[in-house]
Parts: C-alpha cells; sequence; structure tokens
C-alpha cells in the first residue's frame, strides 16, 4: 500500500476522501499548539478576538519541540498525547479547523465533531521525534514565546508520516485495532 | 577505611548521564524493538516499528534527543555505606547536574509549578531515590522519564481476596486503558507487595531490569511470561495501530506487605525505556 500524498491547505474532498489506517505524507504549513496554547486559542475565539494563525483549513500539530540545537531548524518535535486538547477541539474544528495530528485516543466529542466539520485526526510517530525533525524544513514562532516548548509555531513540514486514526465517518484506528 | 567524594564528581556524572541517556537507548531495549519488527506480519505494523529504530540512527548522528519529552529527571543513587561525600550537598549537586545537562544537552524542560504551571526553566528538580548498600562506590542511575506514559501508570490498593487473579486482572486492564496513549510498544512495571507508597517505587525500579532477563523468583518469573502473552494478545500494537507489539517485557518486582493489604502498582514506559547508570 502506497502511501497518500497531502499538501496543505487541506480541503474537505481530499480528507473524506482518507480511511482509517492509511499512511499519509504531510507537505505545507502546520502550527504546533498544546495544553497551554489551546487554552488561551480558544480564549480568543470565544471572546472573538483574532487568533494567532487563520483556522479555516489549518492543521495544528500536538508537540513541543526539545530546544532548537545551532545550526539546526527544529529540535526533536514528536506529538504529545491528544487527549488533554480534546476539550478545545470540537470549537476549533466548528470554527474551520481542519486536522489534528497528535498520538492516542480522542473522545467521543471529537470523533463526533471530525464527522460533523469533516475534519480528521492523524497520529504521528509518538516517540519518534528526531526523524520527524528531518521532516521539518522552517520553523518560526508565531504566538505566546513565554511558553517556551509551548508556544505556538509555524512549520514547514515535507512529507511527514502520518497515520489516520480518525476519519470524517466516525471511524476509530485504536478502536478497530483491538476488535480485530 | 572511608573513601571520599566531591560532590563535583557527582554533578559532572549527572550532567553527562542526562545528555547520553536521552541520545541513546540501552541496548536490551534497541534489541527488544529489532526482535519485535522482525516479529511482525502486518505491514503497518512493521513500518512502524522500523521508524522507531530508524530514530535511533537519526538521533544519534544528529546529537538529538529520541524523545522531544526528554521526561523528569528520576535519579536513582545506591550510596556505599563507606563513602563520605564532600565539598557541598548531595541533592544540589544532582540537581546542578540535570539544569547542566538539560541546558547543555538542549533537552526540554518540562517540570512546573503543579498548581500555577509554572516551569522552573532548568527541568529541577529531579526525583531522587537513595539507598544506602555495603561497599565505598556510589552508583548512579539516571532514568527521564516521560509524561505520557507515566499518566498512564495505576496504583491499587487490591483486597488480599482478589489473589493473582485480581493481580493480572488489573495490569491488563491497566494496560488496555492506556492503549495507544503511552506509545507502545511499552515495557510494563509492575510492584507487588510493599504499602501504598512502595509499591510504586518497585514498579519503576522494575523497568530498570534488562530486557531479556529472568525474575529470581520462578513463579513470578513465569507470572511475567503468562502477562507478556496476554498483553500482547490485545492487539493494540506499536503506537495502537494494531498488531502484536503492544509490550517488549512485563517486569515485576515483588516485596512483603501486611496482611490486610495486597499494593499492585503498574509504571509503564513507552518505547524510548531510557536509563542509564555509571558507578563512581
Amino acid at each position: 500500500m502506497s502511501d497518500i500524498i497531502l499538501t496543505t491547505p487541506l480541503n474537505k474532498e481530499q480528507l473524506q476522501s482518507l480511511k482509517i489506517g492509511d499512511k499519509v505524507l504531510l507537505s505545507g504549513i502546520i502550527y504546533t499548539a498544546r495544553d497551554a496554547a489551546h487554552k488561551r486559542l480558544v480564549a480568543l475565539l470565544v471572546n472573538g478576538e483574532k487568533l494567532p494563525f487563520e483556522l479555516p483549513g489549518a492543521v495544528i500539530y500536538y508537540a513541543g519541540p526539545s530546544p532548537t540545537p545551532p545550526g539546526k531548524v527544529i529540535g526533536s518535535v514528536g506529538p504529545t498525547t491528544s487527549g488533554r486538547m480534546d476539550d478545545y477541539t470540537p470549537a476549533l474544528q466548528d470554527a474551520g479547523l481542519a486536522a489534528t495530528i497528535g498520538k492516542g485516543k480522542r473522545n467521543q466529542s471529537v470523533i463526533d465533531s471530525c464527522v460533523a466539520n469533516k475534519a480528521v485526526y492523524f497520529a504521528a510517530l509518538g516517540g519518534a521525534a528526531a526523524l520527524t525533525a528531518q521532516c521539518v524544513k522552517e520553523a518560526e514562532i508565531i504566538a505566546w514565546p513565554e511558553l517556551g516548548a509551548e508556544a505556538v509555531r509555524r512549520l514547514r513540514v515535507e512529507n511527514m508520516p502520518l497515520v489516520v486514526i480518525n476519519d470524517t465517518n466516525g471511524n476509530d484506528l485504536y478502536i478497530k485495532a483491538v476488535e480485530a | 577505611m572511608s573513601r571520599e567524594i566531591n560532590v563535583k564528581d557527582i554533578t559532572a556524572a549527572i550532567t553527562n548521564l542526562a545528555i547520553s541517556s536521552n541520545r541513546k537507548l540501552p541496548d536490551d531495549v534497541a534489541n527488544a524493538l529489532t526482535a519485535a519488527r522482525n516479529n511482525e506480519s502486518l505491514p503497518l505494523a512493521q513500518t512502524t516499528i522500523d521508524d522507531i529504530i530508524k530514530n535511533q540512527q537519526i538521533a544519534a548522528d544528529q546529537k538529538l534527543p529520541l524523545c522531544q519529552d526528554t521526561g523528569m529527571a528520576v535519579v536513582f543513587l545506591e550510596i556505599g555505606q563507606q563513602l563520605q561525600i564532600t565539598g557541598g550537598d548531595l541533592t544540589e549537586a544532582i540537581n546542578c547536574g540535570v539544569a547542566q545537562g538539560y541546558t547543555d544537552g538542549y533537552l526540554r524542560k518540562s517540570i512546573v509549578s503543579p498548581l500555577k504551571r509554572e516551569n522552573t526553566n532548568d527541568n529541577t528538580p529531579a526525583v531522587i531515590h537513595t539507598n544506602i548498600v555495603p561497599g565505598d562506590k556510589l552508583k548512579i542511575t539516571f532514568v527521564p522519564k516521560g509524561g505520557g506514559a507515566e499518566n498512564m501508570s495505576r496504583l491499587a490498593m487490591l483486597k488480599p481476596s482478589a489473589g493473582i487473579e485480581g493481580i493480572k486482572r488489573f495490569i491488563i486492564d491497566a494496560v488496555r486503558e492506556a492503549g495507544p496513549n503511552p506509545c507502545p510498544p511499552i515495557v510494563v512495571g509492575v510492584g507487588i507487595g510493599g504499602n501504598f507508597e512502595y509499591a510504586p517505587l518497585l514498579a519503576k525500579q522494575a523497568l530498570l531490569r534488562t530486557i531479556g532477563s529472568k525474575a529470581d523468583d520462578e513463579d513470578i518469573a513465569a507470572l511475567e511470561t503468562e502477562l507478556l502473552t496476554a498483553i500482547n494478545k490485545l492487539n493494540i500494537g506499536a503506537q495502537g495501530f494494531g498488531g502484536k507489539s503492544t509490550a517488549l517485557a512485563v517486569h515485576i518486582a515483588t516485596a512483603p506487605c501486611h496482611f490486610a493489604t495486597l499494593p499492585v502498582a503498574v509504571n509503564i514506559n513507552c518505547h524510548v525505556a531510557r536509563h542509564q547508570s555509571v558507578i563512581l
């Protein structure tokens, strides 16, 4: 089975064609945000204020990289556990967020939101963070530098390896795997 | 006769351990991952473990940490009772080494105050466990422990009537509920007995045992094998994508407990099962 090549911005048709277990190589722009940044993003959303990046079509990567060594684009940058962001994700997807990348289970409200909004949840390779760093060609902090590793970063990635966990039809690879 | 060791040497050792343990897996863990790869028939599981193995080489070549989560620093000390530690405060020396290692090694500083969530900015303080042993040496074991797998760990004060079946159920349920979250293939450390605070410590120490080594007690060794087989039939698999590689090992440590209690702790490690030791 060959990998599916995707480039941002992602459109609904592309996302609806993805199925759980599909291997994807993603290129383009993605934004890192984890616990602290999500709290702030949703606060801005609720107050009707401008977010650090445009949500429609955007991809959020749940990641807090290790510090960037001299001469490198970024430090190691694998995914963190996505479930901690579950309370925030439906609101962001309602506002246009197209896909999220992390590792681990999402709750039912995120799975339902993926169906309602035609959004997809991908897993990146947990713990293979030096490998993922090689896919990052540009990295820039665009909001809340005081959050350190948790700041929002704009990354340009090339061929980032991902696996579809939750598709737009309400399926879940993690559940399917253990039912096999 | 006592031997002296200066805290400066301890700081330097901790600095080195912090950096090197985050960049290189112990050989037994690396070998276990290769064995898991060769045992897989599911294509997605094969390519997933291939990437996990490839990551080791990239981390070594690029001098990057294996995982961006470079953990909370857990330090085990075995202090020879004939050893005299001179030149300053031991705890301070260890934390100084942690701060130095996490700064010099470009490792992530992940430690925050529990309520205000303010970062200490140098990954201190370490969690330090000391044990006084015979001799005049100091053995330091450095364990960078990631948050994702730690979050999936469990402690139960079972009723003694739960018995061996209750223990097995609790361990397997902990792994099943953790599912993909702790980055499988995992190492499962189990502490049975002791008391409320000792069982989790036994579980954490069990994670340090060499993968493939056999427990001293035959019954425990058999229980480990039985649990590993049962866990690898859950089909969680590498990263939760399915397959046979949910766990690389189940290690159990036991201690006597009060006759009213049966504490069982499960401490889960991700596949980046880092730890490194040095003897000074």
